[in-house]
């Protein structure tokens, strides 16, 4: 028998050889088909890769160093030469925002992650002992919450003086209640499903049970969470050297140039314009790409 | 009644109580019956009457109120639960009621089925729990191919199957069958009920089929106990409750079995009111308020379960009105 061909059934055979496994639906595979599908997500995703190079690849993109002082040059408006201007000491506010991204990225990572192995391993503690533990740790973090952050940061600096383990510090105290408040949410919905019921009723210890069983099924929410603690930190930590408790001048930190720049918002308003745009742009696609997330991890959710 | 040393389990007035914000909530209340080894003893009842806790009690799920277990002779109720899991989690197994639920998603088939012989046998070889393992797919009737299957690919009776194969690879005497075909199409419940039944020939296996299907309890059971607000109220032989039910709830259960055929005319007992609730239940007959037979004495005395014939109790005033 004559072998048919057409165009799609030959894409298909050539897509089929090239795959050396049989394609295996895993719960993390279904989520990133999802994910694959959503443009906005993909959006998010594609500038906070971009926001990442920037980082990386600071010292090679950036036309000047941050700290480059050139007097000839001094509050200049956007140009050829200085794409987002200069500033008071004639440095490039452009250069300045590059290598900003590289603090705000790696403070923001750093923030989060600390927020989640203290606030999130409480938080899972909490939801899943219950009982006097989950209200003793839950209390605790109330307490946490009802002291201002921007008070709690001032607090911190004012002990021990500005710098970056200081702002992560705060920030880090600050977003725990919140990171508790989700793991534990994450973990109680995970505690009362069937799957755990029986692997209880088959001799699985404590251990095992948080480690193999719970994480995994809340992994995909704790995720969510975690993405937009990023965004949140960068908020958080731009706020903070804006008013001044964050990081120390001339650190090109975002909200740092913006305090620089707020003393000429008349004459100058893109000293101020610029950074902020920036501190805009990053938390928006960390927000899409959380969302994103959400929706992949649980159609069921949206 | 037989010798005592037939039998697997003996439940001595066993209570479940639950605190709920209205009161105390009794699911399972004063129950008392044996289980002879090897038998499968059907328990039946509507949506809430305490089938299921009572299930999980006996498998220290739950922990209960008070009362005696006794598994040959030991009390399992009240021992403390680390004796109870290293001595007797893995005689006493489950199989859970929805197949769909209670896999974790994130495992394959093969990493759930090892999961139970790794945690119970700490230092057994890698190579040795997947071989065991895999020995148990095989005895199930999971072809070879779904070993990396994933559960949510699968259909019910296949699930079904992994959560058998987990409670079998314990190697345990009892099992508590948690309505195991209730989520399941009808010609697969028969796959899974025959796959149960050729397990106890070949393993001696004692069961306690959880169900509220009536054609599935006559199918695999050996003795039926029937319950009713977490009472036990009327136990006997599986052949007999078809023939010679005496108490009305059972026979306003029996009557809703329906009969495929148009030339039977069915006459049903149809139950009036709702449940009552098993929230501080009074000391009562807690059938009395949907029973048509109910008189006053039933509204103010708990009746006690009393044996009619060899093998047959019942709990109700007037079980002798009822005895054909």
């Amino acid at each position: 028998m004559p072998k048919m061909h057409t165009p799609a059934m030959e894409k298909i055979e050539r897509k089929n050889a090239k795959r050396k496994k049989a394609y295996k639906s895993t719960p993390g595979r279904e989520a990133w088909k999802r994910f694959k599908r959503n443009p906005t997500a993909l959006i998010g995703l594609v500038v906070v890769c971009i926001l990442i190079l920037i980082a990386v690849f600071a010292n090679f993109i950036a036309p000047f160093h941050f700290a480059e002082q050139d007097y000839s040059a001094m509050m200049q408006k956007p140009s050829a030469a200085h794409l987002f201007g200069t500033d008071q000491f004639g440095r490039d506010i452009f250069s300045r925002i590059i290598y900003g991204t590289r603090y705000s990225l790696v403070i923001a990572l750093f923030c989060t992650i600390a927020a989640l192995f203290s606030g999130g391993v409480l938080g899972i503690i909490a939801g899943y002992f219950g009982g006097k533990v989950d209200t003793i740790i839950m209390r605790v973090m109330d307490v946490f919450q009802s002291i201002p952050m921007i008070m709690m940061a001032m607090c911190i600096v004012a002990v021990l003086g500005n710098g970056i383990p200081q702002l992560v510090a705060a920030i880090m105290f600050a977003s725990m209640p919140t990171m508790a408040r989700n793991n534990r949410a994450a973990i109680l919905r995970v505690r009362g499903s069937d799957y755990i019921e029986s692997s209880e009723a088959i001799g699985v210890g404590q251990v095992r049970m948080i480690l193999k069983h719970m994480i995994p099924n809340a992994v995909g929410v704790m995720i969510i969470f975690f993405v937009g603690f990023l965004a949140v930190s960068i908020m958080m930590m731009s706020a903070m050297s804006y008013i001044g408790v964050g990081l120390a001048a001339p650190t090109p930190e975002w909200g740092l140039i913006l305090n620089d720049g707020k003393v000429y918002l008349t004459s100058a308003p893109y000293m101020m314009l610029f950074p902020s745009m920036m501190i805009m742009i990053t938390c928006f696609a960390f927000n899409l790409m959380g969302d994103g997330l959400r929706d992949a991890f649980d159609p069921r959710l949206k | 009644m037989g010798s005592n040393t037939k039998n697997l389990l003996e439940i001595k007035n066993l209570k479940k109580y639950f605190q709920t914000p209205r009161g105390e909530l009794h699911a399972v209340d004063n129950l008392s019956m044996n289980i002879e080894k090897g038998k499968t003893i059907g328990v039946v009842g509507e949506s809430g009457c305490g089938k299921s806790t009572l299930g999980k009690t006996l498998m220290r799920l739950h922990t209960p109120t008070s009362g005696e277990v006794l598994y040959n002779g030991v009390d399992i109720a009240s021992m403390p639960i680390k004796e109870f899991k290293k001595n007797y989690r893995s005689n006493i197994q489950m199989i859970f009621q929805d197949p769909y639920a209670s896999l974790d998603p994130r495992m394959s088939v093969l990493q759930l089925i090892e999961e139970p012989i790794m945690v119970n046998n700490k230092g057994m070889s890698k190579a040795d729990v997947t071989a065991r393992a895999k020995d148990m797919m095989d005895l199930v009737g999971l072809a070879k191919r779904l070993e990396s299957v994933y559960p949510h690919e699968l259909d019910g009776g296949r699930r079904q199957r992994i959560g058998i194969a987990r409670a079998l690879s314990l190697n345990p005497e009892f099992i508590v069958c948690d309505e195991p075909v209730s989520a399941l199409d009808v010609s697969i419940q028969a796959q899974i009920l025959n796959l149960l039944q050729d397990l106890q020939k070949e393993r001696g296996l004692t069961y306690m089929f959880i169900t509220h299907d009536m054609s599935v309890v006559k199918h695999i059971s050996d003795d039926i106990a029937v319950m009713y607000l977490g009472q036990l109220i009327e136990k006997c032989p599986a052949n007999e409750i078809f023939k010679d039910t005496i108490h009305p709830y059972s026979q306003a259960l029996l009557s809703a079995i329906p009969i495929p055929s148009v030339h039977v005319k069915q006459e049903r007992m149809i139950l009036k009111g709702e449940l009552t609730s098993p929230i501080d239940p009074k000391a009562c007959c807690r059938f009395a308020a949907r029973c048509p037979y109910a008189t006053e004495k039933c509204h103010a005395e708990e009746p006690v379960l009393r044996e009619m014939r060899p093998g047959h109790q019942v709990a109700c005033h007037y079980a002798e009105k009822f005895l054909k």
